[in-house]
């Protein structure tokens, strides 16, 4: 496997695991207050939208010039990347709430229980719940397995890794049998927006006709450049709203 | 009619996100490399800048925001 592809199975194992981690609070919540048959239902509705997505759009986008597709890839990864870090920077500064898996599950159960109680047959809430939350946590990890997948011609192996990361969450879930409080979610949504900013920097300049020196070697520099700037930012911004005078903000949930 | 724009307006949330600022100058430092790499100038080095660069701008953006509130 190529220093490329494991940083794309990598990528995509990480923003995955992170979705998951989300989308299971949510099926937890409904299928613990109300229906786990409807919540696992909704769950399996959602994944066969998801991989359909995958199915479909995967062979059209890898039919696609190359330069178009790097240039196309490379952009919107780096918008996404982007916004991982941004949002991860902001975290980390303690400028925006981190995600509470405890309080969001708890919201969640509460709303359940609000809207009636356990059923006993099928339940269109815990369905729509758990396949709604699914869905849109997943659409992130469809994109990202597209566009890393199809410029690299390996849609299967970005698959195969979003797939083994949605495994490991489930087991870790079923063991624990509650919310996956602590995993360092936040730690991981910075990872993985160095890894779609650096891989999107070097696809996008590639497409737009740029050549790196050294090649793909270049990822070796890029990498480790976007994470030490990104981290030079993160302490700029802690330091600074440390400040005296700084006005601390009021903490929220994301 | 309603859900095509409904459709476009979760695309433009989902893609761009909260800051559309950072999506317009990436497209534009896409289209500066592509500029800069017709000539007989190196095009590489454009883009890491002008992106770290978008970067430091919306995280001051976004902190300022932040601290106003």
């Amino acid at each position: 496997m190529s220093g490329a592809e494991i940083g794309l199975a990598l990528s995509v194992f990480l923003a995955c695991a992170v979705e998951a981690v989300e989308a299971l609070t949510i099926v937890l919540a409904v299928g613990t207050t109300r229906s786990w048959p409807s919540a696992i239902g909704g769950v399996a509705a959602a994944t066969l939208v998801l991989a359909a997505l995958v199915i479909a759009l995967g062979p059209a986008l890898t039919t696609l010039p190359i330069g178009v597709l790097r240039v196309l890839v490379g952009g919107l990864l780096l918008i996404f990347g982007l916004q991982w870090l941004r949002k991860a920077i902001l975290r980390r500064a303690g400028l925006k709430a981190k995600h509470d898996e405890l309080a969001a599950y708890a919201e969640e159960a509460e709303l359940a229980r609000e809207a009636g109680g356990r059923r006993a047959g099928f339940d269109g809430y815990s369905f729509t719940l758990a396949c709604k939350g699914v869905l849109l946590e997943g659409l992130e990890v469809v994109f990202i397995v597209l566009t890393f997948g199809a410029n690299q011609h390996r849609v299967g192996l970005a698959a195969a890794a979003a797939g083994a990361a949605v495994l490991f969450v489930v087991i870790a879930g079923a063991a624990a049998r509650a919310p996956l409080a602590n995993v360092p979610e936040n730690t991981i949504k910075f990872a993985v927006g160095v890894m779609l900013s650096s891989f999107g920097m070097f696809w996008g300049a590639e497409g737009a006709g740029a050549r790196w020196p050294g090649g793909d070697a270049a990822l070796l520099a890029i990498v480790p450049g976007v994470l030490l700037a990104a981290l030079a930012m993160a302490w700029a911004v802690e330091r600074g709203a440390r400040a005296p005078g700084a006005t601390q903000p009021t903490r929220a949930r994301a | 009619m309603r859900y095509a724009r409904a459709f476009l307006l979760g695309a433009w949330e989902f893609v761009v996100g909260d800051d559309w600022r950072t999506a317009v100058g990436v497209a534009l430092t896409l289209a500066l490399t592509a500029l800069v790499a017709d000539t007989s100038i190196a095009a590489w080095w454009v883009t890491p800048l002008a992106v770290l660069g978008l970067l430091a701008l919306s995280i001051r953006r976004a902190a300022r925001r932040a601290l106003r509130r």
